[in-house]
């Protein structure tokens, strides 16, 4: 049995992730979102399924994935965007509007709660005064906003989506839109024959009426938030064109684009509460594009299941498991929990694999884009490291250190991740496919093994000072993964380093310019430098090093996320202000452990009755 | 006497020297990060990392006091101490050829940092559609520029350094058939026009535009983004006569020359950034401001560039863009800006002599570091592997 577990566990574990890729079909009274919600339209300069726009607009506004309604029940996202796209009047009333702040609520007149999730119908009244507020906050700078100017601006943001997505798909108010636009083309195509040589001459309330459809759709064009006008075989990502923008290019009823027949049809069918007509409509629709662009259909479908399985979060649950096999195995069937462990770290790093590598396929770019994708990178670099060293000492401390990064990171990833869609596309200067393979790739694997360097130095500390399990074998073998792994922490951070200066250098005209960033990146080629020399001179020892290595964590923390903070220098696109206080909490409980490292031997229970050269191999002072 | 210069010797290649110029290194660049907050990237630059020591002072007209290191001498500590070991311990081992190539490297690097510190020059070419130029201009030094206008053809261009300015008193030339004595000098300054505001406000200057206008000393710029505005108050005395023209008020805030005349010859004054004349000339024919479809994100920006060299028979079309700079005669143009309304572009122009320095030491400390952590490695398998089979 004992032999079994391992592989018990992980095929346990093997049918939970295969449960994620089985999607439920949609039952026959219900609409088809499953096809509907595939459909790619362009948003952000991006292709991508509706499925996306509607997740990341929930973010957005709610700061969750999905939207619960009063009463608990809670609604997929792609459901509640196909009211916002066809039925406005039912989405007005869904709460989506997340409010935090105290005054904001005052200024609505509402009860001061702790958070409120407000509906369309209820802001509508305060409209404008949230746009002028939200407008004078635009103004200033992030940093210089007060809480109550930033959820404000916040506010804003979100009912400037929420409008804009509103009419992405039809003008506002258009509840016949089909007969509406099928007049319209014919009103074109006599229009543009009347002016052929010896015709008779337009009649006068076609051309009103002409007139007034054209502003109509221009002002949706100009409003719209996606482009759902997909071109035809051939077509580029510049072809795209909005509803709007494609019917004023309309001159016969036979001229209208099959993605505007298909949204009129859609937002027809799901009005009329028809099952049968949505997914009839949304399965031609999803055929056409197959044939047309077979390409851009299977990325969106691609996109869609990657969005349901979620592989991060799976990841991050298999993690936690293993890492607490890992300790459990110090205490109780070492052989059998330590393998489940392994085992589990590799089906997860295999899922956190695929999950990096979709999105290096959806985006066609190299892993790390922007700082969600470097969490990402993070911590699938140092689980790898962490396996490696699993596989060579197999006593669970790589895996344990290895389980405790991998979930940290996707943990940051995921609060990262809120604040929108995270394959967004690059700005200029760093559209350099071949630099964001080299430099940013090669400096965040140097995050990666500072951080497991630093947590197997915290392994050291836990185990030593509150356990008695850290032998004299236990403690030599860390003090050899330490050096190992910082080791290559120096090689990563110093190749990194210059490999961005000399970046700098093509793009700016300089190798160095002292910018925060780069120097985050030198704070941590020096610690290193500063470890190795110190131990080489025999200036630290085995406890020393620890100590230094724990330390190295802070560092890494602030040259990955607290120069972003500082909101100087040409490194800002990744800027962030909430997350200080845990960058604050987290500096200072690195140095809480560092200071325990300092304390005597006779406070560490693994040293208080070891042998003298015990002790004195680990780094203590000892009276002979 | 030998005893000494080895203890020396040994004092300055010692490992303690390298730990302690680590440590100052490390501390000066994390207050220098945090400073630049209050102080601005390029003032920090100056004050913290290319000086020999950080100074402090309670204001800024009183005495000062070095507080810590600057980043040119821990650069320069470390680099002799670096170099000191190199010599003291180099030994031909494969076990320590590692170790000699990546610091043999990092010599390199870090000789070609101080040389790019002492002798790059950074400028800046604003080209508009259509417009021709064979000068780039400093954007953080200006230069009084005296310009003979009698003849119709050239203008002959006298170059007053800015720095000359700050030190006052008389500049004379050969080439000038007057003298300028500077009355007043103003590092960072507003103008503003007389009569503009409250209170009473005092012309800069008896003659030319500054006579509508009033200068008052502002602190120096330290914002990313802002630069001083140097103005300068000059009395003209032609060395004929010695009748003086008066005061004149030049200022970088202003755009347009002043004109004067002397001995019968037109001349003109301006406060301008200093301008770096090239051999060739460049002719802007294009510019271009791709965004991605659907948005404001910037895709790309390019410059279709006519170059024309006649010293050295070159004529060509070149396309500059985002991390494709034209490499020519010593001097890098990067794709750096555009003016607001994408009618003109603004390059960068880097001549740094050095520029290699870091690709050579890139290359070298990396075949170093993986060849020693690679023989590090394959020992330390050695001996784990009877650990592993227990």
């Amino acid at each position: 049995m004992k032999r079994f577990l391992p592989y018990i566990v992980l095929v346990l574990a093997g049918l939970w992730l295969a449960s994620s890729w089985v999607t439920p079909k949609p039952k026959p009274g219900d609409f088809d979102l499953r096809t509907f919600s595939r459909l790619p339209v362009l948003v952000g300069g991006r292709v991508k399924p509706l499925d996306t726009v509607a997740r990341n607009s929930l973010l957005i506004m709610r700061g969750k994935q999905t939207l619960r309604l009063e009463g608990g029940v809670k609604m997929e996202a792609s459901r509640w965007l196909a009211d916002v796209l066809f039925n406005a009047s039912v989405a007005d009333r869904y709460p989506v509007f997340a409010v935090h702040n105290q005054e904001v609520l005052g200024m609505l007149g509402m009860p001061q709660a702790d958070k409120r999730y407000c509906t369309f119908e209820e802001l509508r009244p305060y409209l404008e005064k949230i746009d002028e507020e939200g407008k004078a906050s635009a103004d200033m700078e992030a940093a210089q906003r007060t809480p109550f100017q930033t959820a404000i601006y916040n506010l804003r943001n979100a009912l400037v989506l929420y409008q804009r997505l509103g009419c992405s798909v039809q003008p506002e108010k258009a509840t016949r839109f089909a007969d509406e636009i099928e007049t319209y083309a014919k009103a074109v195509a006599t229009a543009s024959s009347s002016l052929k040589p010896g015709a008779p001459p337009a009649e006068k309330d076609q051309l009103a009426l002409l007139k007034t459809s054209v502003a109509r759709y221009e002002s949706q064009s100009q409003n719209a938030y996606m482009l759902a006008v997909v071109p035809a075989a051939g077509g580029q990502v510049a072809d795209w064109l909005t509803v709007g923008g494609a019917l004023i290019r309309v001159d016969s009823p036979q001229s209208i684009p099959a993605s505007v027949a298909a949204f009129v049809d859609l937002g027809d069918a799901f009005r009329a509460g028809d099952h049968a007509a949505f997914a009839r409509a949304a399965s031609e629709y999803a055929g056409w594009l197959g044939i047309e662009q077979p390409a851009l259909a299977g990325r969106s479908a691609y996109e869609w299941r990657f969005n349901h399985m979620e592989p991060f979060y799976q990841s991050m649950v298999l993690y936690v498991a293993a890492f607490l096999l890992a300790c459990t195995s110090w205490l109780v069937c070492p052989q059998g929990l330590r393998k489940t462990a392994f085992l589990l770290l590799l089906l997860a790093l295999a899922v956190h694999s695929f999950g990096m590598f979709s999105r290096m396929y959806l985006q066609g770019r190299p892993p790390v884009t922007n700082l969600y994708s470097s969490a990402i990178f993070v911590g699938w670099g140092a689980v790898l490291i962490g396996l490696v060293l699993e596989r060579i000492f197999r006593d669970g401390i790589g895996a344990a250190c290895a389980g405790m990064v991998g979930f940290i990171t996707l943990i940051i990833a995921h609060h990262l991740g809120s604040s929108g869609d995270t394959l967004e596309m690059m700005q200029a200067v760093l559209d350099s496919n071949i630099w964001l393979a080299t430099h940013v790739v090669v400096i965040t694997a140097g995050y990666s093994a500072m951080f497991l360097a630093g947590f197997l130095a915290i392994a050291y500390v836990v185990l030593g000072f509150f356990t008695r399990l850290l032998t004299r074998e236990t403690a030599q073998k860390l003090g050899r993964m330490v050096y190992g792994v910082v080791c290559f922490a120096t090689l990563f951070s110093f190749v990194g380093t210059v490999l961005g200066g000399i970046w700098a250098d093509q793009s700016w005209g300089r190798f160095w310019g002292w910018d925060p960033k780069e120097n985050g990146a030198l704070l941590i080629v020096l610690w290193c430098a500063l470890i190795l020399h110190a131990r080489w001179g025999g200036f630290i020892r085995q406890r020393g090093l620890m100590a230094m290595a724990i330390f190295g964590n802070a560092i890494t923390a602030f040259s990955w996320f607290g120069v972003n903070m500082l909101g100087v220098g040409l490194h800002s696109y990744g800027f962030m202000d909430k997350a200080f206080p845990w960058l604050l909490g987290f500096v200072i409980s690195q140095g809480l452990l560092v200071v325990l490292t300092r304390l005597p031997a006779s406070c560490w229970r693994s040293f208080r009755n070891a042998e003298p050269r015990d002790a004195k191999a680990a780094g203590f002072e000892v009276a002979s | 006497m030998m005893r000494v210069l080895n203890r020396l010797l040994e004092g300055i290649s010692s490992l303690r020297l390298t730990i302690f110029g680590l440590s100052a290194a490390l501390v000066l660049v994390f207050a220098g990060t945090l400073a630049q907050v209050r102080f601005g990237l390029f003032f920090i630059q100056e004050e913290y990392f290319q000086s020999w020591f950080v100074w402090w002072s309670s204001s800024p007209d009183s005495f000062r006091i070095p507080v810590f290191p600057g980043g040119h001498l821990i650069g320069a500590v470390l680099l002799v101490n670096l170099i000191a070991a190199h010599i003291r311990r180099f030994s031909w081992t494969w076990k320590k050829f590692g170790i000699q190539l990546t610091h043999l490297g990092l010599i390199i690097m870090l000789a070609g940092g101080l040389a790019t510190d002492l002798f790059s020059v950074s400028s800046y070419m604003r080209l508009k559609e259509g417009e021709t130029k064979n000068y780039s201009e400093d954007s953080m030094r200006v230069e009084l520029a005296v310009v003979d206008l009698s003849d119709a053809d050239t203008d002959q261009v006298t170059a007053v350094p800015g720095d000359v300015l700050a030190d006052g008193g008389s500049i004379t030339d050969e080439s000038l058939p007057f003298r300028m004595m500077v009355r007043s000098f103003y590092r960072n300054s507003e103008l503003k026009m007389t009569g503009e505001g409250a209170g009473a406000s005092v012309p800069a200057s008896s003659k030319g535009t500054g006579a509508r206008i009033s200068v008052k000393p502002v602190p120096r710029a330290t914002k990313m983004n802002d630069r001083d505005v140097m103005s300068a108050v000059l009395e003209i005395i032609p060395e004929k006569g010695g009748v003086s023209l008066g005061t004149w008020l030049v200022s970088d805030a202003m755009a347009a020359p002043q004109n004067f005349e002397v001995d019968g010859r037109q001349w003109s004054i301006q406060l301008r950034p200093a301008r770096y004349y090239k051999p060739y000339s460049m002719t802007l024919k294009d510019f271009t401001h791709e965004v991605y479809p659907g948005t404001q994100i910037p895709k790309n920006f390019s410059s279709t560039i006519n170059l024309a060299d006649d010293v050295n028979h070159e004529r060509r079309q070149v396309l500059i863009y985002m991390n494709h700079p034209l490499r020519y005669l010593g001097d890098t143009y990067y794709q750096s800006g555009f003016e607001p309304d994408n009618s003109g572009t603004v390059l960068q122009v880097v001549r740094n002599p050095s520029y290699q320095a870091p690709y050579i030491a890139c290359v070298i400390v990396s075949i170093g570091l993986i060849f020693q952590f690679t023989f590090h490695l394959t020992g330390f398998a050695r001996r784990i592997k009877p650990v592993a089979s227990k």
